[in-house]
């Protein structure tokens, strides 16, 4: 698309890129502060056990140990969604739970350390299944929750309640019941191990270096663990994230207690078998529903139970599973709902915040089952998304319980785009039908579409200094995880101020130089502080534009800016560099704030076609077609890398061989390495298109909201049903494996 | 007699003498010496187990793991790093660099440095690969923010462009 801007919309190199591809990039293991000592974990091997004895003497007599610290030296602080969960508890709960913490001068002789450490544990049965959880007779996780299941949380959208579902199911004309299963518990697995370096300032200041992709929520999720010091987090570039370093109060939590243990910087650093089968995996979901649909694709009632197994512990399920919740209201236009949810904790790892966030667990479970009402409906699904995504006017529950009534745009062209780009018409044969067959190879097509009204949450501030040498500095607490937004942040306000984008640069991303800002979740950076950020742009505008109407005797509104200069708007050459206008002892300051609205969403369609050898069990991705909907984009090359991002951070993969492999037996994770745990690689890509719709959206001043996130969100159930068009069985359960496959085609028992 | 308590090396056209037991020891892996005795950062270490690519570096004019190297094993040996790219008197960047730019060939950029090492080390001996010869030298570096397709972009626009020399 062409545009009359300078920057927004076209291609400008990565601020960073220079760094990135030299390797001068600044990630949190390339942080080295003097002093600095390595802590490390001393993790269970027991999936749930009470800790009877913990000797540490071995350990601490090592020379170049510094601290070890267990349950019993850390402050009996919780965190979690809700709060439940200690830094080191008298309880293991996972294989790979923390018991002891270590710190010594280096990496060596801190795991000869943790060695040295013995525990002596009273074993409990374990359970990792959400039925197996909530047995009656099954130890509970924690006392608080009896039957493992955290009650809900009345300030959150726990359930979908609405009309009358039993009008609703009396007006259906096909009524379907089912059971939908996502439980793969993947790893979003960024490059970057989890890492932190912490130390105490004084002893009400800590200071943490942070691998994060939200500094803001860092900060704002760990304070209350220490409390309530003063603290400064400190972003370092981020090697990915994919929302698991959204909080990262583990590292954070373990560094500085050992820091303080210490009162020298420590570094933890998860190796990556920590890292897998140690922290934030995705939620895991079952859903009973039952769904009634008419014959024109309408539908008339959604009912069921949605159980999510949130492992060991919850960092976020309860906000997580209110987020599926709007969610799914913006993919699937309903007015009569009961929908309600439960919340188990099990032996497995614990989830915590991923991309995706509730709803792509949610839409991955259900959509199966309203593919079976389509299919009994014979309701094209294309035909059926189109007729029931949010559209003006609609209302929702959101996250928070309250009703909101969406403004944003008619998202109908990112479907048609896409269909036509992906060849829909042709190659949808109808359901259970494959779109091809060549000997035991089948193909099948599906579809899957996602919606996030979290892309206006939260509140961000932005401050904007301008200079007398013709640059500005935006002050906002903003780091870079991938996504490219310190760079597009600077696009917006260049745009804004009309200077060289050379000349704009971003703060240093650290929270004692900036303003608040919430975080970069939700694909909320673009909209939330795109608008913190131009309107301390505009601040900054008049504010020196009002500076400069006295020198050039004209009224500011007779004032325009360009490259470092004003200049009169009908005598062009009348005109000033700005230190004219300012003096050279002056910072002109904009100051912008966004406030939290949920009446706009983004969108996502995903078309795929899959092959299936019928020999093998394999199932082959072979075309792959995103097609967006976010008004304008502000950087096109970002936000393609983005889209296609579906193919990772346990995304459209966990539907075809993703997934944490458990040993039910000793409950302990048997991929936890780069090998056994299976990631897509450069030379099994399949053909894959990304398209915008560029309908200016009532957001901001450049009509744009984010969309990145979502990337991942509709792959697997569009996955679920390319197989069964391919096969003529529907699989329920992802990742839909070569056995699993067999299976269903009875080649195998 | 050869001294076998030193190992010499020479990364990025630059002498190194590392003694065993002084500067390194017995067990540390050529991407922890390059690291965290030679300051060379750029090499990342992500799986450290020969899994993922973002270690890879130039030795003998060959694309191998870094971390599953031990460095008393480099005696005698060239390597080049993502810091030995650059132009060091210009500070031009490579055509490979460049070009990794130009495209956005990443996102957040941990993999990087392996990935332009694969590729150098490809181009190096076979300037004008295919596509499925590019993918095959990558298949072993882990990208997980998936920037696999602006990659390919990048490295064939520097073959097409005939930018490619060493
Ligand atoms: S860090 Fe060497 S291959 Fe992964
Ligand atoms: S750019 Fe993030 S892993 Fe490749």
């Amino acid at each position: 698309m062409t545009n009359n801007y300078r920057y927004i919309g076209k291609d400008t190199p990565r601020k960073d890129a220079r760094d990135i591809v030299t390797g001068r990039a600044e990630y949190l293991d390339d942080v080295r502060l003097p002093h600095m000592l390595i802590g490390k974990v001393l993790r269970s091997p027991l999936p749930h056990a009470e800790i009877r004895s913990i000797d540490v003497s071995k350990a601490e007599a090592l020379p170049g140990v510094h601290a070890v610290l267990t349950y019993k030296d850390v402050p009996d602080a919780t965190w979690g969604i809700p709060n439940h969960m200690r830094l080191l508890d008298k309880k293991v709960r996972f294989v790979g739970d923390a018991v002891a913490l270590v710190a010594a001068d280096t990496t060596e002789i801190a795991n000869h350390a943790v060695e040295r450490i013995r525990v002596e544990y009273e074993p409990l049965q374990a359970c990792y299944d959400v039925d197996e959880a909530t047995q009656p007779g099954q130890p509970p996780l924690y006392d608080q929750y009896p039957d493992n299941v955290i009650p809900q949380i009345t300030k959150l959208l726990q359930n979908v309640i609405k009309g009358d579902v039993d009008k609703g199911f009396a007006e259906a004309d096909e009524i379907i019941e089912g059971t939908g299963f996502y439980e793969c518990f993947p790893n979003p697995l960024p490059p970057e191990p989890p890492g932190v370096i912490a130390y105490w300032k004084n002893p009400d200041k800590l200071v943490a270096y942070v691998a994060t992709q939200s500094l803001g929520l860092n900060k704002y999720l760990a304070q209350p663990f220490f409390r309530m010091a003063d603290t400064q987090f400190i972003a370092t570039q981020c090697g990915g994230s994919y929302g698991t370093k959204n909080a990262n109060l583990t590292p954070i939590g373990y560094a500085a207690e050992l820091a303080r243990a210490t009162r020298r910087p420590v570094k933890i650093y998860y190796t990556k078998e920590e890292h897998l089968a140690a922290y934030s995996l995705r939620l895991s979901c079952r859903i009973n529903a039952r769904v009634g649909i008419k014959n024109d694709g309408t539908v008339t009632a959604v009912t069921g139970e949605w159980i999510v197994n949130t492992g060991s512990g919850s960092e976020a399920g309860p906000h997580e599973i209110a987020v599926g919740c709007g969610e799914l209201q913006l993919a699937l236009r309903c007015p009569n709902w009961d929908l309600r949810s439960k919340l188990v904790v099990t032996n497995r790892a614990p989830t915590g915040i991923v991309r995706g966030y509730g709803g792509q667990e949610l839409e991955s479970s259900i959509l199966p089952i309203m593919g079976m009402a389509m299919e009994k409906a014979n309701v094209d699904p294309l035909d059926f998304f189109k007729k029931n995504f949010v559209r003006v006017g609609d209302e929702y529950f959101w996250r928070n319980g309250i009703k909101y009534i969406y403004r944003g745009i008619d998202f109908s062209p990112a479907i048609d785009n896409g269909a036509a780009r992906f060849g829909w018409e042709e190659k949808w044969k109808g359901w259970g039908k494959p779109m091809s067959v060549h000997g035991n190879k089948r193909r099948g097509v599906g579809v899957g579409i996602h919606c996030n009204a979290d892309v206006g949450e939260d509140h961000s501030e932005a401050w904007i200094k301008l200079t007398p040498d013709g640059r500005a500095l935006i002050l906002v607490a903003v780091s870079e995880a991938g996504q490219g937004q310190r760079s597009s942040l600077c696009k917006m306000a260049a745009e804004v101020l009309n200077l060289p984008l050379e000349h704009v640069n971003m703060s240093f991303p650290d929270t004692d130089g900036n303003p608040f800002e919430f975080a970069l979740v939700g694909s909320r950076g673009t909209y939330t502080v795109g608008k913190a950020v131009i309107e301390a742009a505009e601040d900054a505008r008049r504010r020196l534009l009002e500076l400069a109407s006295p020198v050039m005797n004209l009224k500011p509104d007779e004032l325009e800016t360009e490259d470092g200069y004003i200049f009169e708007i009908t005598n062009p050459d009348n005109r000033i560099p700005w230190r004219k206008a300012t003096g050279i002892v002056r910072t002109v300051l904009g100051q912008g704030r966004f406030s939290e609205d949920f009446t706009l969403s983004n969108f996502l369609v995903t078309f795929v076609e899959v092959e299936v050898d019928t020999t093998t069990g394999m199932v082959k991705l072979v075309n792959v077609v995103n097609s967006a909907g976010c008004g304008q984009v502000i950087a096109p090359a970002c936000l393609e890398g983005q889209l296609h991002g579906a193919l990772g951070a346990a995304g459209l993969d966990t539907a075809i061989f993703e997934g944490g492999m458990l040993d039910p037996s000793i409950g302990r994770m048997m991929n936890s390495n780069m090998i056994d745990y299976k990631w897509r690689t450069f030379n099994d890509l399949p053909e894959f298109s990304t398209l915008t719709q560029d309908t200016p959206m009532p957001s901001h001043r450049f009509h744009a909201v984010g969309v990145g996130e979502i990337a991942t969100s509709p792959g697997p159930s569009a996955v679920l049903m390319a197989v069964y068009n391919a096969i003529g069985v529907r699989i329920m359960d992802y990742p839909f494996t070569p056995d699993k496959v067999l299976k269903a085609l009875s080649k195998i028992r | 007699m050869p001294d076998k308590s030193t190992i010499h090396l020479v990364v990025n056209n630059k002498h190194y003498e590392l003694m065993i037991g002084k500067d390194i020891i017995p067990s540390d892996t050529l991407a922890e010496t390059l690291r965290n005795h030679l300051g060379l950062l750029g090499t990342k270490i992500s799986c450290d187990e020969g899994a993922c690519g973002a270690c890879t570096v130039i030795l003998n004019g060959k694309a191998v793991l870094s971390c599953t190297i031990l460095t008393v094993e480099c005696n005698g040996v060239n390597i080049t790093t993502i810091e030995g790219l650059e132009d060091p008197k210009t500070g031009r960047l490579h055509p490979l660099q460049q070009s990794f730019i130009d495209h956005t060939a990443f996102q957040c950029g941990f993999c990087t440095p392996g990935i332009i090492m694969t590729v150098k080390a490809l181009l190096d001996k076979n300037p004008d690969p295919t596509e499925n010869e590019i993918k095959e030298a990558l298949s072993g570096n882990f990208c997980r923010c998936i920037s696999h397709y602006e990659v390919l972009k990048a490295v064939t626009a520097v073959i097409k462009g005939g930018k490619y020399d060493k």
